[in-house]
């Protein structure tokens, strides 16, 4: 896939301020996806997928890991600052904003009524990310699907704990994957 | 005020660092710690102040900020939040220079290669719990597949298909049988 010219610092810290300021809920990542690699080709499918990889599997807040991660990759520290700065401190001084008109808003049953219908939108952006990552591991070979499907399970039907499933079945894929690269 | 902070910064730091697998994963912790332990929060505001941050756009940790301010103002929530994002966010700023420096290493190769799976069964499995949790019935899931859809077939800006599910939800749900 080509990519676009690198952003400037500014543009950064611009994108990703927006996407923390109208992801309403949920989903960042999906936003993030569709932003850098959809929409502005600024970084490619398969670079960006890795970074998510490692954003779940470090400790910390998926979608922080993530937006560091990018613009460190993009532009080095100042771009990792923009990351981290838009992603969190705007989001963050409207929902202490929100929080303190939440008493106001409510009592309406239409508030209810539009959150319902904007998460259930906001569903599609995990849920599309989820796919993409997943048709790309589909092309890996059958020990990434079973690792895949594993995973699926171990947290989606078996509910089971998402730090022992990324230690577990991390540690087990990463040790398959050096396995296979050191053969190679 | 002052110990206040300091207890802001001892408990958000250490939950910060081993929050593997998303800040949700803690979210139980901080419940434990903020209404049983110190009682900054009763069980109603921490259930609200939960339901905010996750309705509010932006990281779903923001919800630690929201402790702070309820704690001590403005203050309080600068410190919680710093408590909580800075530490794995300089962790993870190493590790992108240390991934830089050592570009096509044979240990990165197998790390990207290795957790890119495990990620994308995580996502598809948070996705199929969201929709599962979704208050609205089978029209609110309905409208979860069909943003899904849009979004794979389509360059759709996602606010444009947010106010677009709203709309739909308002519509339809006194309409349709639940």
């Amino acid at each position: 896939m080509l990519t676009e010219p690198t952003p400037t610092t500014i543009q950064l810290f611009n994108v990703f301020s927006r996407i923390g300021l109208t992801s309403f809920g949920g989903g960042l990542s999906g936003w993030m996806l569709r932003e850098f690699v959809q929409r502005r080709a600024w970084i490619d499918e398969e670079e960006f997928l890795s970074g998510l990889g490692l954003a779940q599997a470090f400790p910390g807040v998926n979608v922080v890991n993530l937006a560091i991660w990018v613009g460190y990759r993009l532009r080095g520290t100042p771009g990792a600052l923009a990351g981290a700065c838009g992603i969190i401190i705007p989001p963050a001084v409207l929902v202490v904003v929100i929080a303190a008109g939440f008493a106001a808003l409510s009592g309406y049953s239409l508030t209810h009524l539009v959150l319902d219908g904007v998460g259930a939108a906001a569903i599609g952006l995990s849920m599309q990310m989820g796919l993409i990552a997943a048709r790309r591991v589909t092309t890996k070979g059958a020990i990434p699907i079973v690792i895949m499907v594993l995973a699926f399970v171990a947290v989606g039907l078996l509910h089971i704990s998402l730090p022992l499933v990324v230690l577990v079945l991390g540690a087990i894929s990463v040790a398959l994957s050096y396995y296979k690269v050191s053969r190679a | 005020v002052r110990s206040i902070l300091l207890s802001l910064v001892t408990l958000f730091v250490p939950l910060s660092l081993v929050s593997v697998g998303g800040g949700q994963t803690v979210v139980a912790e901080i419940h434990r710690q903020v209404v049983s332990h110190y009682h900054w929060l009763t069980e109603k505001q921490f259930v609200d102040a939960f339901a905010i941050s996750r309705m509010a756009p932006g990281p779903g940790t923001l919800l630690v900020t929201l402790i702070g301010w309820q704690v001590a103002g403005i203050a309080g929530a600068i410190v919680a939040s710093f408590a909580i994002f800075a530490p794995t966010a300089l962790l993870v700023y190493c590790l992108a220079r240390i991934w830089a420096r050592y570009e096509g290493a044979r240990w990165q190769v197998a790390l990207a290669a290795g957790l890119q799976p495990v990620a994308a069964g995580m996502i598809l499995a948070s996705s199929l719990v969201l929709i599962e949790a979704l208050e609205g019935g089978w029209l609110a899931q309905g409208i979860a597949v069909a943003s899904t859809a849009s979004l794979m077939m389509t360059k759709i800006n996602p606010v444009v298909l947010m106010a677009v599910g709203a709309v739909v939800f308002i519509a339809l749900h006194g309409v349709l049988p639940a």
